[in-house]
């Protein structure tokens, strides 16, 4: 099961609270990371989201990308791809935006005590499994192996690259990166990211997969997580539908059964079935 | 190295591992112990295809020169995986570049002999067909994959 927020975030979760930006770094090509003040001490988990308002021009959910452990800042990367995003995008230090939550489900941290752990990311949902990773590691001693796959588009478009770089050097962690296509000066692999899960002889029975990326790449990794003998109980994922009021209400992220605000954005494959593979729900 | 001594190399490798005897033996008499340096080619598009590459040890690029952007690199290589495909179907012309990214160790095989070696015993050619496809097939599901460009931007 993915894990619950602990508490309801404070005051009216409908009501955005005002907030500032600290820190702007821009990561790639239209995409920005952003620490916003926190106006609270509330402790999310890793794989929630906040929902964030530009103001005059829309409100969306955006994960928070963040150490957990950091109290004194969110911190969120957005990729422009529409108005709202753009907006949030373009915003500088000093500058004030809407945020409410946490809110949804989060990686199963503690489910996974005792465990191999595999992360897999493609492309922006590197972002949402950071804060998971720096629970890892800030509990290594917790958990067997861990490793993180991580496949997007090309070379100038890896985020968190001097991070990567620093993990890389780390002898308790492996990672692997993996980009679509890239200029002969690229060095590293080049292909899709589910070629490197055979590297890692995965112990199905006792590993726990973290798969956050375009829904596409999820359906082709969790094919291939299946066919390195990992149960469907063994997938966690991160889903992104449209949402409005994020805490239940409006139906508007309903994925079949589930209600992705609430009962995501992290949900365990085996409650999905074969939902994610379906052209119309 | 002899060809004796490339026997155990060859049957290591995840191409002609379980090999029967017998074929092993004809597969061995096509091949030779090969060395690249990063930055040299293994091969270039349009030349003839007439070896395959079983790769040891080191990366490999496979690339296609565009206009105006240099090299673009739609697929890498790395030890225990097969390098070449063209070798397959006629025209028997290489349809891309391949370069080596490290220093690369590889046993090469003689395409025109293995051809050969498979057109007069269908056995052997079989055995080569239900190894090679499965690589084809698993390149062909990531091209299509990396071409729909699933981490794009929307416009
Ligand atoms: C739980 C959750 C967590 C999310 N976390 C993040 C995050 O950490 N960072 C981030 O940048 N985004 C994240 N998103 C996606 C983000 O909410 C959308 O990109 C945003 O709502 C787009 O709004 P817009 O007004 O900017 O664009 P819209 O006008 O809504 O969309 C503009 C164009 O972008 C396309 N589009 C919309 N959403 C996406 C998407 N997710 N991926 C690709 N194309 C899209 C639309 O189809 C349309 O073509 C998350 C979404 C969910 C549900
Ligand atoms: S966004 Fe309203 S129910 Fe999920």
């Amino acid at each position: 099961m993915a894990a619950r927020p602990d508490r309801a975030p404070p005051g009216d979760p409908l009501t955005p609270r005002v907030v500032r930006v600290l820190k702007r770094r821009r990561d790639a090509p239209r995409t920005v990371t952003l620490d916003i003040a926190a106006d609270d001490a509330t402790a999310f988990q890793p794989g929630q989201f906040n929902m964030l308002t530009a103001f005059g021009v829309g409100e969306v959910p955006i994960s928070l990308s963040g150490d957990p452990a950091d109290t004194n800042r969110r911190v969120h990367t957005i990729r422009a791809v529409g108005p709202v995003s753009s907006a949030l995008a373009r915003l500088a230090p000093g500058d004030a935006l809407g945020l409410r939550g946490p809110f949804g489900s989060g990686w199963p941290m503690a489910a996974a005590h005792g465990h191999d752990v595999v992360l897999i990311a493609g492309g922006l949902g590197l972002a949402p499994l950071r804060p998971a990773l720096y629970r890892l590691l800030a509990e290594r001693q917790r958990y067997g192996t861990i490793a993180l796959l991580y496949g997007t588009r090309s070379p100038d478009e890896i985020l968190f690259r001097r991070e990567l770089a620093a993990w890389q050097r780390r002898h308790d962690i492996r990672i692997g990166v993996t980009v679509d296509h890239a200029p002969s000066d690229w060095t590293g692999h080049v292909g899709v990211v589910t070629r490197l899960i055979p590297g890692l002889a995965l112990d199905p029975a006792n590993t726990l997969a973290f798969v956050c990326g375009p829904e596409v790449m999820m359906r082709f990794t969790i094919a291939a997580l299946k066919e390195a003998g990992l149960g469907d109980a063994a997938i966690h994922l991160s889903l992104e539908r449209n949402m409005k009021c994020a805490v239940g209400l409006c139906g508007h992220c309903q994925f079949g059964p589930v209600f992705v605000c609430r009962d995501g954005p992290v949900l365990c494959h085996d409650r999905l079935g074969g939902l994610l593979g379906l052209k119309e729900l | 190295m002899t060809r004796v001594g490339l026997e155990p190399i060859i049957r290591a490798h995840p191409l002609f591992a379980g090999l029967d005897e017998a074929f092993c033996q004809l597969v061995c008499g096509c091949a030779t112990n090969v060395r690249f340096r990063a930055c040299d080619y293994l091969f270039h598009e349009g030349e003839a295809a007439d070896r395959l590459f079983l790769l040891r040890q080191g990366r490999v690029a496979l690339e296609t020169p565009t206009p105006g952007q240099g090299a673009i690199v739609f697929r890498t290589l790395d030890a225990g995986e097969l390098v070449g495909l063209s070798w397959l179907v006629p025209p028997y012309r290489w349809a891309y570049d391949a370069r080596a990214l490290e220093p690369v160790r590889a046993i090469a095989m003689d395409a025109v002999c293995l051809r050969r070696k498979c057109e007069q015993d269908h056995d052997l050619g079989f055995e080569v067909m239900k190894r090679v496809v499965p690589i084809l097939i698993e390149r062909l599901h990531g091209t299509q994959r990396q071409m729909l460009d699933v981490y794009g931007s929307p416009s």
